[in-house]
Protein backbone atom coordinates (compact mmCIF):
# COMPACT_ATOMS: atom_id res chain seq x y z
CA UNK A 1 0.00 0.00 0.00
CA UNK A 2 1.58 3.19 -0.59
CA UNK A 3 0.01 5.92 0.90
CA UNK A 4 1.77 9.63 0.57
CA UNK A 5 0.96 12.14 3.55
CA UNK A 6 -0.16 15.31 1.65
CA UNK A 7 -0.67 18.46 2.99
CA UNK A 8 -4.17 19.10 4.24
CA UNK A 9 -5.74 21.29 1.19
CA UNK A 10 -5.12 24.95 1.93
CA UNK A 11 -8.56 26.15 3.06
CA UNK A 12 -9.15 22.96 4.74
CA UNK A 13 -10.33 19.62 3.37
CA UNK A 14 -14.88 19.93 2.38
CA UNK A 15 -16.58 19.70 5.51
CA UNK A 16 -20.24 20.85 7.04
CA UNK A 17 -19.12 23.80 8.51
CA UNK A 18 -16.84 26.70 8.93
CA UNK A 19 -15.99 28.31 11.31
CA UNK A 20 -16.06 32.29 12.08
CA UNK A 21 -13.05 34.26 11.53
CA UNK A 22 -11.65 33.91 15.66
CA UNK A 23 -9.80 36.94 16.98
CA UNK A 24 -5.77 36.82 17.90
CA UNK A 25 -5.11 35.44 20.68
CA UNK A 26 -2.20 37.38 22.90
CA UNK A 27 1.00 37.50 21.46
CA UNK A 28 -0.67 37.47 18.19
CA UNK A 29 -1.37 33.63 17.92
CA UNK A 30 -4.60 33.33 15.84
CA UNK A 31 -6.38 30.09 16.08
CA UNK A 32 -6.74 28.25 13.00
CA UNK A 33 -9.99 29.08 11.57
CA UNK A 34 -10.47 26.18 9.08
CA UNK A 35 -10.45 22.46 8.77
CA UNK A 36 -6.42 22.68 8.69
CA UNK A 37 -5.98 22.44 12.33
CA UNK A 38 -2.85 19.83 13.24
CA UNK A 39 -0.72 20.51 9.83
CA UNK A 40 -0.26 24.22 10.12
CA UNK A 41 3.31 24.13 11.29
CA UNK A 42 5.54 24.62 8.41
CA UNK A 43 7.94 22.25 9.53
CA UNK A 44 7.79 19.72 12.41
CA UNK A 45 10.47 22.07 14.20
CA UNK A 46 9.73 23.59 18.21
CA UNK A 47 10.10 27.03 16.60
CA UNK A 48 7.76 26.73 13.75
CA UNK A 49 5.54 25.10 15.91
CA UNK A 50 5.55 28.02 18.64
CA UNK A 51 5.38 30.58 15.84
CA UNK A 52 1.84 28.73 14.73
CA UNK A 53 -0.07 27.77 17.67
CA UNK A 54 2.06 29.87 20.84
CA UNK A 55 2.42 28.95 24.19
CA UNK A 56 1.15 25.82 25.75
CA UNK A 57 -1.05 27.23 28.31
CA UNK A 58 0.15 26.22 32.28
CA UNK A 59 -2.38 23.94 34.25
CA UNK A 60 -3.12 25.62 37.12
CA UNK A 61 -6.38 23.66 37.19
CA UNK A 62 -6.45 20.34 36.02
CA UNK A 63 -10.41 20.11 36.80
CA UNK A 64 -10.84 23.37 34.57
CA UNK A 65 -8.89 21.55 31.80
CA UNK A 66 -10.73 18.08 32.31
CA UNK A 67 -14.06 20.14 31.87
CA UNK A 68 -12.67 21.96 28.79
CA UNK A 69 -12.32 18.36 27.77
CA UNK A 70 -15.53 17.14 28.33
CA UNK A 71 -17.44 20.43 26.85
CA UNK A 72 -15.14 19.91 23.50
CA UNK A 73 -16.43 16.73 23.16
CA UNK A 74 -13.53 14.80 21.96
CA UNK A 75 -13.42 11.24 21.55
CA UNK A 76 -10.05 8.99 21.57
CA UNK A 77 -9.13 8.85 18.72
CA UNK A 78 -6.79 5.13 18.94
CA UNK A 79 -9.88 2.94 17.64
CA UNK A 80 -12.03 2.64 20.79
CA UNK A 81 -13.47 6.25 20.56
CA UNK A 82 -14.15 6.45 24.29
CA UNK A 83 -15.13 9.85 25.95
CA UNK A 84 -11.09 11.88 26.60
CA UNK A 85 -12.91 13.29 29.23
CA UNK A 86 -14.23 10.77 31.26
CA UNK A 87 -10.67 9.06 31.28
CA UNK A 88 -8.81 11.57 32.55
CA UNK A 89 -11.32 11.78 35.60
CA UNK A 90 -10.95 8.36 35.81
CA UNK A 91 -7.40 8.49 36.50
CA UNK A 92 -7.36 11.09 38.83
CA UNK A 93 -10.25 9.65 40.77
CA UNK A 94 -8.75 6.29 41.41
CA UNK A 95 -5.42 8.16 41.65
CA UNK A 96 -6.88 10.66 44.97
CA UNK A 97 -8.67 7.42 46.21
CA UNK A 98 -5.78 4.96 46.24
CA UNK A 99 -3.74 7.72 47.97
CA UNK A 100 -5.88 8.48 50.13
CA UNK A 101 -6.26 4.89 51.31
CA UNK A 102 -2.74 3.95 51.04
CA UNK A 103 -2.56 6.75 53.43
CA UNK A 104 -5.16 5.98 55.95
CA UNK A 105 -3.65 2.32 55.94
CA UNK A 106 -0.33 3.83 57.36
CA UNK A 107 1.89 5.46 55.18
CA UNK A 108 2.72 3.20 52.08
CA UNK A 109 3.72 4.53 49.27
CA UNK A 110 1.51 6.69 47.67
CA UNK A 111 0.83 5.17 43.83
CA UNK A 112 1.49 7.74 41.04
CA UNK A 113 -0.23 7.22 38.07
CA UNK A 114 1.52 6.47 34.85
CA UNK A 115 0.60 8.47 31.56
CA UNK A 116 0.93 7.14 28.19
CA UNK A 117 0.89 8.29 24.45
CA UNK A 118 0.32 5.75 21.99
CA UNK A 119 1.30 5.86 18.33
CA UNK A 120 1.93 1.71 17.68
CA UNK A 121 -0.48 2.16 15.21
CA UNK A 122 -1.06 -1.59 14.95
CA UNK A 123 -3.69 -1.32 12.25
CA UNK A 124 -2.35 -1.72 8.80
CA UNK A 125 -4.29 0.79 6.87
CA UNK A 126 -3.65 3.62 8.94
CA UNK A 127 -0.82 5.97 9.01
CA UNK A 128 -2.50 8.65 10.54
CA UNK A 129 -0.26 8.64 14.13
CA UNK A 130 2.92 8.41 12.36
CA UNK A 131 2.49 11.36 9.59
CA UNK A 132 1.41 13.11 12.83
CA UNK A 133 4.42 12.13 14.43
CA UNK A 134 6.38 13.28 11.51
CA UNK A 135 4.72 16.67 10.90
CA UNK A 136 3.22 17.53 14.24
CA UNK A 137 5.47 16.01 17.23
CA UNK A 138 5.10 18.98 19.24
CA UNK A 139 1.32 18.72 19.26
CA UNK A 140 1.70 15.44 20.47
CA UNK A 141 4.26 16.33 23.36
CA UNK A 142 2.23 19.36 23.86
CA UNK A 143 -0.85 17.01 25.01
CA UNK A 144 1.01 14.78 26.83
CA UNK A 145 2.69 16.60 29.31
CA UNK A 146 -1.11 18.47 29.80
CA UNK A 147 -2.50 15.20 30.72
CA UNK A 148 0.47 14.28 32.97
CA UNK A 149 0.00 17.54 34.65
CA UNK A 150 -3.98 17.37 35.19
CA UNK A 151 -3.53 13.44 36.64
CA UNK A 152 -0.24 14.70 38.74
CA UNK A 153 2.21 12.62 36.87
CA UNK A 154 5.66 13.91 36.50
CA UNK A 155 6.83 11.69 33.73
CA UNK A 156 5.30 10.36 30.96
CA UNK A 157 5.85 7.43 28.06
CA UNK A 158 5.36 7.20 24.10
CA UNK A 159 4.58 4.08 23.09
CA UNK A 160 5.37 4.42 19.30
CA UNK A 161 6.20 2.30 15.78
CA UNK A 162 9.82 2.31 14.87
CA UNK A 163 9.07 5.94 12.36
CA UNK A 164 7.36 7.43 15.32
CA UNK A 165 9.89 7.22 17.65
CA UNK A 166 12.61 8.74 15.31
CA UNK A 167 10.41 11.76 14.60
CA UNK A 168 9.54 11.88 18.67
CA UNK A 169 13.25 11.80 19.76
CA UNK A 170 14.34 14.13 17.60
CA UNK A 171 11.45 17.05 18.74
CA UNK A 172 12.03 15.98 22.61
CA UNK A 173 15.65 16.83 22.35
CA UNK A 174 14.50 20.01 21.07
CA UNK A 175 12.59 21.33 24.35
CA UNK A 176 13.67 21.19 28.04
CA UNK A 177 10.73 19.49 29.02
CA UNK A 178 11.11 16.63 26.71
CA UNK A 179 13.28 15.10 29.53
CA UNK A 180 10.57 13.89 31.27
CA UNK A 181 9.10 11.51 28.45
CA UNK A 182 10.55 7.94 27.66
CA UNK A 183 9.94 6.44 24.15
CA UNK A 184 9.33 2.82 23.87
CA UNK A 185 9.25 1.31 20.26
CA UNK A 186 6.32 -0.90 20.03
CA UNK A 187 6.58 -4.21 18.13
CA UNK A 188 4.68 -4.71 14.51
CA UNK A 189 1.79 -6.30 14.92
CA UNK A 190 -2.09 -6.24 15.17
CA UNK A 191 -2.95 -6.40 19.26
CA UNK A 192 -0.03 -4.79 20.07
CA UNK A 193 -1.55 -1.30 20.75
CA UNK A 194 -4.30 -2.50 22.68
CA UNK A 195 -4.08 -0.99 26.10
CA UNK A 196 -3.71 -3.59 28.05
CA UNK A 197 -1.07 -4.82 25.58
CA UNK A 198 0.29 -1.35 26.00
CA UNK A 199 0.56 -1.75 30.26
CA UNK A 200 1.53 -4.95 29.42
CA UNK A 201 4.61 -3.79 27.53
CA UNK A 202 5.97 -1.05 29.95
CA UNK A 203 5.67 -3.66 32.68
CA UNK A 204 6.84 -6.85 31.48
CA UNK A 205 8.00 -5.98 28.11
CA UNK A 206 5.31 -8.10 26.43
CA UNK A 207 3.26 -6.44 23.84
CA UNK A 208 0.14 -9.17 24.50
CA UNK A 209 -3.48 -8.31 25.87
CA UNK A 210 -3.50 -9.30 29.36
CA UNK A 211 -6.96 -10.47 31.50
CA UNK A 212 -8.33 -7.86 33.23
CA UNK A 213 -11.50 -7.13 35.75
CA UNK A 214 -10.85 -3.48 36.35
CA UNK A 215 -10.29 -0.64 33.96
CA UNK A 216 -6.54 0.27 33.49
CA UNK A 217 -7.69 4.13 34.69
CA UNK A 218 -7.81 2.33 38.39
CA UNK A 219 -5.36 -0.78 37.92
CA UNK A 220 -2.52 -0.51 34.96
CA UNK A 221 1.16 -0.60 34.95
CA UNK A 222 2.70 -2.21 38.46
CA UNK A 223 -1.33 -1.79 39.36
CA UNK A 224 -0.68 2.06 38.97
CA UNK A 225 -3.49 4.47 38.04
CA UNK A 226 -3.00 4.42 34.00
CA UNK A 227 -3.96 6.38 31.22
CA UNK A 228 -3.52 5.42 27.73
CA UNK A 229 -4.72 7.91 25.03
CA UNK A 230 -3.60 8.15 21.19
CA UNK A 231 -1.19 10.36 20.03
CA UNK A 232 -3.79 12.29 17.85
CA UNK A 233 -6.02 12.61 20.94
CA UNK A 234 -3.59 14.18 22.64
CA UNK A 235 -2.82 16.56 20.05
CA UNK A 236 -6.10 17.96 19.56
CA UNK A 237 -6.11 18.21 23.35
CA UNK A 238 -3.01 20.27 23.02
CA UNK A 239 -5.35 22.70 21.00
CA UNK A 240 -8.24 22.82 23.03
CA UNK A 241 -6.22 23.54 26.11
CA UNK A 242 -5.30 26.87 23.74
CA UNK A 243 -8.31 27.54 22.05
CA UNK A 244 -11.35 25.83 24.44
CA UNK A 245 -13.93 23.98 23.83
CA UNK A 246 -16.02 26.56 21.65
CA UNK A 247 -13.07 26.48 19.14
CA UNK A 248 -12.79 23.54 18.96
CA UNK A 249 -16.60 22.93 17.78
CA UNK A 250 -17.18 25.25 15.72
CA UNK A 251 -15.90 22.22 12.89
CA UNK A 252 -18.09 19.51 12.52
CA UNK A 253 -21.13 18.42 13.82
CA UNK A 254 -22.85 18.67 16.79
CA UNK A 255 -22.26 14.86 17.25
CA UNK A 256 -19.09 14.69 15.62
CA UNK A 257 -17.04 17.82 16.96
CA UNK A 258 -13.64 18.70 16.01
CA UNK A 259 -11.79 17.45 12.94
CA UNK A 260 -9.93 13.83 12.62
CA UNK A 261 -7.24 12.42 11.00
CA UNK A 262 -8.32 9.81 8.31
CA UNK A 263 -5.67 7.22 6.15
CA UNK A 264 -7.79 6.97 2.73
CA UNK A 265 -6.14 4.01 0.97
CA UNK A 266 -6.99 1.44 -1.51
CA UNK A 267 -8.68 2.18 -5.57
CA UNK A 268 -7.84 6.07 -5.07
CA UNK A 269 -6.11 7.83 -7.49
CA UNK A 270 -4.10 9.49 -4.62
CA UNK A 271 -4.46 7.55 -0.95
CA UNK A 272 -3.45 9.90 1.14
CA UNK A 273 -3.49 11.03 5.15
CA UNK A 274 -5.88 14.11 5.17
CA UNK A 275 -7.39 15.98 7.96
CA UNK A 276 -11.93 16.35 7.61
CA UNK A 277 -14.19 17.99 9.61
CA UNK A 278 -16.49 15.31 11.97
CA UNK A 279 -19.35 14.23 10.30
CA UNK A 280 -18.31 14.95 6.78
CA UNK A 281 -19.40 12.41 4.34
CA UNK A 282 -17.57 9.10 3.21
CA UNK A 283 -17.87 10.00 -0.47
CA UNK A 284 -16.66 13.78 0.14
CA UNK A 285 -13.12 12.34 1.51
CA UNK A 286 -13.86 9.69 -1.54
CA UNK A 287 -13.90 12.28 -3.91
CA UNK A 288 -10.77 14.40 -2.56
CA UNK A 289 -8.75 11.75 -3.10
CA UNK A 290 -10.03 11.31 -6.35
CA UNK A 291 -9.52 14.61 -8.20
CA UNK A 292 -6.49 15.27 -6.31
CA UNK A 293 -4.37 12.69 -8.41
CA UNK A 294 -1.37 14.43 -10.13
CA UNK A 295 -3.05 17.88 -11.11
CA UNK A 296 -6.17 18.20 -12.79
CA UNK A 297 -6.95 16.56 -16.09
CA UNK A 298 -6.91 18.82 -18.99
CA UNK A 299 -10.25 17.15 -20.02
CA UNK A 300 -12.37 18.04 -16.94
CA UNK A 301 -10.68 21.80 -17.41
CA UNK A 302 -12.75 21.82 -20.63
CA UNK A 303 -16.11 20.25 -19.50
CA UNK A 304 -18.32 22.18 -17.50
CA UNK A 305 -19.02 19.59 -15.39
CA UNK A 306 -19.95 20.51 -11.59
CA UNK A 307 -18.37 19.27 -8.48
CA UNK A 308 -21.31 16.74 -7.80
CA UNK A 309 -20.82 15.17 -11.46
CA UNK A 310 -17.42 14.94 -10.62
CA UNK A 311 -17.78 12.90 -7.37
CA UNK A 312 -20.31 10.63 -8.57
CA UNK A 313 -17.80 9.76 -11.35
CA UNK A 314 -15.16 9.53 -9.50
CA UNK A 315 -17.37 7.14 -7.10
CA UNK A 316 -18.58 5.16 -10.14
CA UNK A 317 -15.16 3.06 -9.55
CA UNK A 318 -16.07 2.51 -5.86
CA UNK A 319 -17.05 -0.99 -5.05
CA UNK A 320 -17.64 -0.48 -1.00
CA UNK A 321 -15.33 1.61 1.65
CA UNK A 322 -13.92 -0.20 4.96
CA UNK A 323 -14.37 2.46 7.44
CA UNK A 324 -12.94 1.57 10.67
CA UNK A 325 -9.91 -0.67 9.96
CA UNK A 326 -9.98 -4.45 10.15
CA UNK A 327 -12.15 -4.09 12.90
CA UNK A 328 -14.47 -1.95 10.89
CA UNK A 329 -17.18 -2.70 8.54
CA UNK A 330 -18.10 -2.38 4.77
CA UNK A 331 -20.37 0.84 3.32
CA UNK A 332 -21.56 -0.67 0.21
CA UNK A 333 -20.99 1.98 -2.76
CA UNK A 334 -24.66 3.16 -2.87
CA UNK A 335 -24.39 4.68 0.55
CA UNK A 336 -21.25 6.43 0.69
CA UNK A 337 -23.59 9.59 1.23
CA UNK A 338 -23.29 8.25 4.97
CA UNK A 339 -21.59 10.95 6.93
CA UNK A 340 -18.36 9.79 9.45
CA UNK A 341 -19.92 9.36 12.39
CA UNK A 342 -20.23 6.69 15.24
CA UNK A 343 -24.34 6.95 14.65
CA UNK A 344 -24.99 6.87 11.12
CA UNK A 345 -21.86 4.17 10.57
CA UNK A 346 -23.43 1.53 13.77
CA UNK A 347 -25.62 0.07 11.19
CA UNK A 348 -22.63 -0.77 8.93
CA UNK A 349 -20.52 -2.58 12.26
CA UNK A 350 -18.17 0.23 10.98
CA UNK A 351 -16.99 3.47 13.78
CA UNK A 352 -14.75 6.28 12.89
CA UNK A 353 -12.35 5.20 15.41
CA UNK A 354 -8.92 5.60 14.09
CA UNK A 355 -10.06 6.92 10.98
CA UNK A 356 -9.17 4.45 8.26
CA UNK A 357 -11.40 4.28 4.91
CA UNK A 358 -9.81 1.57 2.77
CA UNK A 359 -11.66 1.63 -0.96
CA UNK A 360 -12.46 -1.65 -2.49
CA UNK A 361 -12.57 -0.86 -6.59
CA UNK A 362 -15.08 -2.78 -8.81
CA UNK A 363 -12.45 -5.02 -10.34
CA UNK A 364 -12.08 -6.56 -6.44
CA UNK A 365 -14.24 -9.49 -5.35
CA UNK A 366 -15.68 -8.14 -1.54
CA UNK A 367 -15.74 -11.84 -0.72
CA UNK A 368 -12.27 -12.42 -1.72
CA UNK A 369 -10.90 -9.07 0.35
CA UNK A 370 -12.71 -10.18 3.46
CA UNK A 371 -11.23 -13.47 3.36
CA UNK A 372 -7.79 -12.42 2.99
CA UNK A 373 -8.28 -9.57 5.91
CA UNK A 374 -10.03 -12.31 8.14
CA UNK A 375 -6.97 -14.64 7.33
CA UNK A 376 -4.50 -11.57 8.62
CA UNK A 377 -6.60 -11.20 11.09
CA UNK A 378 -6.89 -14.62 12.47
CA UNK A 379 -2.77 -14.78 12.14
CA UNK A 380 -2.76 -12.08 14.67
CA UNK A 381 -4.53 -13.80 17.46
CA UNK A 382 -1.65 -13.32 20.27
CA UNK A 383 -2.40 -16.68 20.65
CA UNK A 384 -3.24 -16.87 24.76
CA UNK A 385 -7.24 -17.73 24.36
CA UNK A 386 -8.56 -20.75 23.37
CA UNK A 387 -11.14 -19.46 21.83
CA UNK A 388 -9.27 -16.78 19.53
CA UNK A 389 -6.72 -19.20 18.50
CA UNK A 390 -9.27 -21.98 17.31
CA UNK A 391 -12.38 -19.54 16.50
CA UNK A 392 -10.62 -17.27 14.60
CA UNK A 393 -9.01 -19.48 11.85
CA UNK A 394 -12.45 -21.76 11.85
CA UNK A 395 -14.35 -18.41 10.98
CA UNK A 396 -11.81 -17.58 7.84
CA UNK A 397 -11.45 -21.01 7.16
CA UNK A 398 -15.44 -20.85 6.41
CA UNK A 399 -15.18 -17.25 4.27
CA UNK A 400 -12.37 -18.22 2.26
CA UNK A 401 -14.61 -21.13 1.37
CA UNK A 402 -17.47 -19.20 0.15
CA UNK A 403 -14.86 -17.10 -1.53
CA UNK A 404 -13.70 -19.64 -3.52
CA UNK A 405 -17.24 -20.53 -4.52
CA UNK A 406 -17.88 -23.69 -2.65
CA UNK A 407 -21.50 -24.48 -3.58
CA UNK A 408 -22.34 -25.02 -0.04
CA UNK A 409 -25.38 -23.80 1.08
CA UNK A 410 -25.02 -24.07 4.68
CA UNK A 411 -21.35 -21.76 4.80
CA UNK A 412 -23.13 -17.96 5.63
CA UNK A 413 -24.96 -19.50 8.53
CA UNK A 414 -21.99 -21.19 9.62
CA UNK A 415 -19.96 -17.64 9.79
CA UNK A 416 -22.67 -16.10 11.52
CA UNK A 417 -22.51 -18.93 14.31
CA UNK A 418 -18.91 -18.51 14.54
CA UNK A 419 -18.84 -14.54 14.95
CA UNK A 420 -21.89 -15.33 17.14
CA UNK A 421 -19.67 -18.07 19.36
CA UNK A 422 -15.88 -16.22 19.51
CA UNK A 423 -17.73 -12.68 20.73
CA UNK A 424 -17.25 -11.56 24.14
CA UNK A 425 -14.62 -14.78 24.86
CA UNK A 426 -11.47 -13.53 24.81
CA UNK A 427 -9.21 -11.24 27.06
CA UNK A 428 -9.29 -8.21 23.98
CA UNK A 429 -11.78 -7.52 21.77
CA UNK A 430 -9.73 -8.88 18.97
CA UNK A 431 -12.27 -11.65 18.49
CA UNK A 432 -14.99 -9.49 18.59
CA UNK A 433 -13.91 -7.02 16.59
CA UNK A 434 -12.99 -10.09 13.80
CA UNK A 435 -16.46 -11.01 14.16
CA UNK A 436 -17.72 -7.56 13.02
CA UNK A 437 -16.27 -7.01 10.63
CA UNK A 438 -16.62 -10.92 8.84
CA UNK A 439 -20.76 -10.32 9.34
CA UNK A 440 -19.89 -6.75 7.59
CA UNK A 441 -18.63 -8.76 4.74
CA UNK A 442 -22.07 -11.07 4.54
CA UNK A 443 -24.21 -7.95 4.79
CA UNK A 444 -22.52 -5.60 2.11
CA UNK A 445 -21.78 -8.26 -0.32
CA UNK A 446 -25.15 -10.04 -0.27
CA UNK A 447 -25.68 -10.34 -3.73
CA UNK A 448 -21.91 -11.49 -4.19
CA UNK A 449 -22.96 -14.20 -1.31
CA UNK A 450 -25.73 -15.43 -3.20
CA UNK A 451 -24.03 -15.53 -6.82
CA UNK A 452 -20.43 -17.80 -5.17
CA UNK A 453 -23.19 -19.94 -3.77
CA UNK A 454 -24.27 -21.03 -7.33
CA UNK A 455 -20.40 -20.63 -8.40
CA UNK A 456 -20.28 -17.38 -10.35
CA UNK A 457 -18.85 -14.41 -9.06
CA UNK A 458 -19.45 -10.50 -10.03
CA UNK A 459 -15.72 -10.16 -10.83
CA UNK A 460 -14.12 -13.05 -11.96
CA UNK A 461 -16.80 -14.40 -13.54
CA UNK B 1 -2.17 -9.28 36.99
CA UNK B 2 -2.58 -6.46 39.94
CA UNK B 3 -6.81 -6.88 39.91
CA UNK B 4 -8.35 -6.46 43.48
CA UNK B 5 -8.92 -9.33 46.05
CA UNK B 6 -12.88 -9.61 46.15
CA UNK B 7 -14.78 -11.87 48.85
CA UNK B 8 -17.43 -13.89 47.62
CA UNK B 9 -20.30 -12.83 49.72
CA UNK B 10 -22.71 -15.47 48.66
CA UNK B 11 -26.00 -13.17 49.13
CA UNK B 12 -26.51 -10.75 46.14
CA UNK B 13 -24.74 -13.00 43.86
CA UNK B 14 -21.60 -12.60 42.00
CA UNK B 15 -19.85 -12.86 38.43
CA UNK B 16 -17.78 -15.60 37.60
CA UNK B 17 -14.99 -14.43 35.53
CA UNK B 18 -12.55 -16.44 33.16
CA UNK B 19 -8.97 -15.05 32.39
CA UNK B 20 -9.17 -16.67 28.82
CA UNK B 21 -5.25 -16.30 28.61
CA UNK B 22 -5.27 -18.87 31.36
CA UNK B 23 -7.95 -21.03 30.68
CA UNK B 24 -6.97 -24.19 28.76
CA UNK B 25 -10.32 -26.06 28.21
CA UNK B 26 -9.92 -28.70 30.69
CA UNK B 27 -13.97 -28.14 31.07
CA UNK B 28 -13.97 -29.21 35.22
CA UNK B 29 -16.14 -25.84 35.18
CA UNK B 30 -18.24 -26.99 33.23
CA UNK B 31 -18.94 -29.94 34.99
CA UNK B 32 -19.51 -28.41 38.52
CA UNK B 33 -21.84 -25.53 36.68
CA UNK B 34 -23.66 -27.16 33.93
CA UNK B 35 -26.57 -24.69 34.61
CA UNK B 36 -24.37 -21.97 33.86
CA UNK B 37 -21.74 -23.44 31.92
CA UNK B 38 -22.17 -24.97 28.32
CA UNK B 39 -19.12 -26.18 26.74
CA UNK B 40 -18.22 -25.32 22.90
CA UNK B 41 -16.57 -27.19 19.95
CA UNK B 42 -12.98 -26.85 21.67
CA UNK B 43 -13.73 -27.36 25.22
CA UNK B 44 -14.06 -23.93 26.42
CA UNK B 45 -16.43 -22.86 28.80
CA UNK B 46 -19.48 -20.88 27.23
CA UNK B 47 -21.73 -18.93 29.43
CA UNK B 48 -25.31 -20.27 29.16
CA UNK B 49 -27.06 -16.57 28.88
CA UNK B 50 -28.80 -15.43 25.68
CA UNK B 51 -29.97 -11.81 26.79
CA UNK B 52 -28.74 -8.30 24.73
CA UNK B 53 -27.59 -8.40 22.24
CA UNK B 54 -24.22 -9.85 20.76
CA UNK B 55 -22.42 -6.56 21.68
CA UNK B 56 -23.63 -6.15 24.72
CA UNK B 57 -23.03 -9.44 26.21
CA UNK B 58 -20.14 -9.88 28.67
CA UNK B 59 -19.24 -13.55 28.35
CA UNK B 60 -16.09 -13.28 30.54
CA UNK B 61 -17.99 -12.48 33.65
CA UNK B 62 -20.57 -15.35 33.92
CA UNK B 63 -23.60 -14.21 36.42
CA UNK B 64 -23.57 -16.51 39.57
CA UNK B 65 -27.19 -16.95 41.06
CA UNK B 66 -26.80 -17.49 44.97
CA UNK B 67 -27.56 -21.07 44.98
CA UNK B 68 -24.89 -21.84 42.98
CA UNK B 69 -22.04 -20.00 45.32
CA UNK B 70 -20.60 -23.24 46.87
CA UNK B 71 -20.36 -24.52 43.60
CA UNK B 72 -18.52 -21.41 42.02
CA UNK B 73 -16.29 -21.68 44.65
CA UNK B 74 -15.11 -24.51 44.27
CA UNK B 75 -15.23 -24.31 40.48
CA UNK B 76 -12.33 -21.53 41.51
CA UNK B 77 -10.22 -23.35 43.74
CA UNK B 78 -10.16 -26.87 41.60
CA UNK B 79 -9.43 -25.15 37.89
CA UNK B 80 -5.81 -26.77 37.39
CA UNK B 81 -4.80 -23.15 36.08
CA UNK B 82 -6.46 -20.65 38.26
CA UNK B 83 -8.42 -19.46 35.50
CA UNK B 84 -11.71 -18.29 37.35
CA UNK B 85 -12.18 -15.82 39.90
CA UNK B 86 -15.21 -14.35 41.66
CA UNK B 87 -15.93 -11.06 41.63
CA UNK B 88 -18.82 -8.67 42.83
CA UNK B 89 -21.52 -8.18 40.06
CA UNK B 90 -21.22 -4.25 39.31
S1 LIG C 1 -8.44 -12.55 22.49
FE1 LIG C 1 -6.92 -13.23 21.01
S2 LIG C 1 -5.70 -11.43 20.56
FE2 LIG C 1 -6.86 -10.98 22.43
S3 LIG C 1 -5.53 -11.58 24.12
FE3 LIG C 1 -6.74 -13.37 23.65
S4 LIG C 1 -5.55 -14.55 22.16
FE4 LIG C 1 -4.69 -12.50 22.25
S1 LIG D 1 -11.75 -25.47 34.88
FE1 LIG D 1 -10.35 -23.83 34.37
S2 LIG D 1 -9.12 -24.61 32.65
FE2 LIG D 1 -10.93 -25.92 32.86
S3 LIG D 1 -12.38 -25.06 31.41
FE3 LIG D 1 -12.83 -24.19 33.41
S4 LIG D 1 -11.66 -22.32 33.45
FE4 LIG D 1 -10.84 -23.50 31.77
Amino acid sequence: MTVRDALPPAHGAPGPSAAPTPAPLAGGVVPPATTARLFLAADPTFAAHRAVYGPMPGIEHPNALVDEVRLSGLDGRGGAGFSVWRKLAAVLASTARTNTAHNNSGGMRTKRPIVVGNGSEGEPLSRKDETLMRRAPHLVIDGLLACAAVVGATEATLYVSTEGANAMRTALAERADGARIAVVVAPDGFVTGEATAVANALEHGVSVPRDHVVHLSESGVRGRPTLVQNVETLAQLALIARFGAAWFRSIGTEDEPGTRVVTVSGAVDAPQVIEVAGGTPVQTIIAACMNAADGADPADKADPADDADAAAGALSSVRAVLIGGYHGGWVPSGDLAVPLSRAALEPYGAHPGAGVLFVLGTGGCGLETSANIAAYLAGQSARQCGVCVNGLPAMADVLSRLAARHRDARLPAEIVRLAELVTGRGSCSHPDGTARFVLSSLTAFQTDVRAHLEGRCEVYG
Amino acid sequence: MAARRFESTGSTGTLLHIDWTRCDGRGLCTELLGDQLDRDEWGYPLARVDSGSLEARDRSNVPIPADQQDAAADAVALCPVQALRLVPRP
